[in-house]
């Protein structure tokens, strides 16, 4: 068996690439559902046409109560994340010419792109984005926990953190819409490998070419 | 004062128009139902009567049924450094050395000032946990608030108050129980001065503007003057002072309040753009799928091909 297959128990070998182990799966969803909350509790408190997702939550109590303990754990995924995937993450010289073409990948020309290792220049993106996003909910999310505690001489802040904190998930949420279309639906093959954890060669060729080679040990 | 007075004007965190509430556009194009406007209910402090004897206090937590707890002693008069969440009117005390180098002892009865334009509600995310009447009082309904303090936020005065073990948040109501049957709030009830009265808003700022023109005219302080902030559209409580030109002295009353301006930029503009760009961004995936289709893998294409 070569490097690179990934093996079930009492099954045959698939031939597949294997893309993330199951650690690595089990906190990508954990992040997600984590996620999905705190977006959904937190539009609720954001504007009234989203106020009656706080009730099919269990209400704007339990929601206000829940909102900064997930996103405690949403912060925990974002740093094993950030840890885990630091090297993978790591700016390769390809791509500054993936960040020029980015129009010919928006178009699905995917042959004028260069090759990219175990992942591309834009999720290297939104790998960053999100961590330093999560670092600003944080501190902004912190002051809004406990603003009774906030003195009175510094309530400028607490408005201004209030509005970041807010102007901040927005940005994620915009993040998020991009990367949830992107695997669920415009890359088959995405999603099946944060399940399943493989990907077909194929797949791997077309997408990740360098990661490819490096993981199968051949040319192409 | 008629239960027609506690009409409501504006619902915190509430989409749409207001039921029953001013908002409504009338069939003449109206957007004020009438008699409403004539009702709006005002108090009137005058500091420069106020002898500082609590007895507003004392009737507010009477009234509101809060049992009377430890005072905070900080070498003053004054019964806590701040309002609390079950002690909603305080006299500040603040001694102050003018400057000729006499010495003032100045009063001020702090409680919500019940802003035409409430930061509070304007803050709130819970649909009815705040709710203006249009008679002036902003009232909070503690069965629908969910403890998320934004009205802290949103209040220039300070005013709201979170009580942990509740997880709910509490400020003078205006005794909008009592004005809604007719009677004065009881802080009103109590003064024994007069330095505290009750009306119409325009019965009380034109009694306020006459006690400043005596102060000016018969006293030494030359500075009176009303306090009835424009940054919020004007409160429904309005102060004499004995001088206006520096409020923050007054127990730090601020001088010029506003609605905090990323309050504003926060449920105003960023509220919009959050919601049309959530909706912009969706659509833009959604059409960015129909045009581009999905991402194919080398040689697809070729193999499709007869």
């Amino acid at each position: 068996m070569s490097s690179g297959t990934i093996t079930r128990a009492g099954t045959a070998p698939l031939n597949e690439v294997a893309r993330y182990s199951f650690a690595e799966r089990a906190v990508h969803w954990i992040a997600a559902i984590a996620y999905v909350y705190c977006m959904v509790t937190g539009l609720a408190l954001f504007t009234p046409f989203m106020y009656w997702m706080a009730a099919v939550l269990g209400g704007g109590g339990t929601d206000r109560f829940w909102h900064p303990w997930v996103g405690l754990v949403y912060l925990v995924t974002i740093l094993w994340m950030q840890a885990k995937w630091r090297w993978d993450m790591a700016p390769i010289p390809e791509d500054k010419k993936w960040d020029r073409n980015l129009k010919y990948y928006v178009k699905n020309q995917d042959d004028k792109m260069p090759p990219q290792g175990r992942f591309n220049a834009g999720q290297k993106l939104f790998w960053k984005g999100m961590f330093w996003c999560a670092l600003i909910l944080l501190i902004t999310g912190v002051v809004m926990w406990f603003p009774e505690l906030m003195p009175r001489d510094a309530h400028f802040a607490l408005t201004l953190f209030t509005f970041i904190h807010s102007a901040t998930a927005l940005v994620t949420i915009a993040l998020i819409i991009i990367h949830v279309y992107m695997s669920v639906w415009l890359e088959p093959g995405s999603l099946k490998s944060m399940i399943d954890g493989g990907v077909s060669p194929r797949w791997a060729r077309t997408h990740h070419r360098l990661w490819y080679e490096k993981m199968t040990g051949r040319k192409s | 004062m008629s239960n027609s007075t506690l009409e409501v004007k504006a619902i915190s965190g509430h989409r749409g128009g207001t039921p029953g509430g001013g908002h409504y556009r009338q069939p003449d194009g109206s957007t004020h139902q009438g008699v409403s406007r004539e009702y709006d209910v005002c108090k009137l402090v005058d500091t420069t009567t106020c002898i500082g004897c609590k007895a507003c206090e004392v009737a507010c937590v009477e009234w509101n049924g809060y049992d009377f707890h430890h005072t905070t002693l900080d070498n003053t008069y004054q019964t806590m450094p701040e309002t609390s969440w079950n002690f909603w009117n305080l006299i500040k005390f603040n001694e102050i050395t003018d400057d000729a180098g006499n010495t003032q002892w100045l009063m001020r009865k702090d409680q919500c000032m019940h802003c035409e334009e409430p930061g509070c509600l304007i803050s709130c995310p819970a649909d009815g946990a705040i709710v203006q009447y249009t008679n002036g009082i902003v009232d909070f309904n503690q069965e629908h608030c969910i403890g998320c303090q934004y009205c802290l936020t949103g209040c220039p005065f300070n005013i709201p108050k979170f009580n942990s073990a509740t997880k709910k948040v509490y400020k003078c109501t205006l005794c909008s129980d009592r004005v809604g049957a007719g009677l004065e709030p009881a802080c009103i009830k109590a003064c024994p001065t007069g330095c505290l009265r009750f009306g119409s808003k325009e019965d009380m700022l034109f009694e306020a503007h006459q006690r400043v023109d005596q102060l000016k005219a018969h006293t030494s302080w030359t500075n009176a003057g009303v306090y009835d902030p424009e940054g919020v559209h004007g409160t429904h409580v309005i102060y004499v002072l004995g001088d206006a030109r520096d409020p923050e002295k007054y127990g730090g009353l601020p001088a010029n309040p506003t609605v905090p301006i990323f309050v504003r930029l926060w449920k105003g503009p960023l509220k919009w753009l959050g919601g049309f760009g959530i909706i912009a961004g969706v659509l833009g995936v959604f059409f960015h799928r129909v045009r581009y289709g999905v991402k194919h893998l080398e040689g697809e294409e070729e193999e499709r091909k007869p």
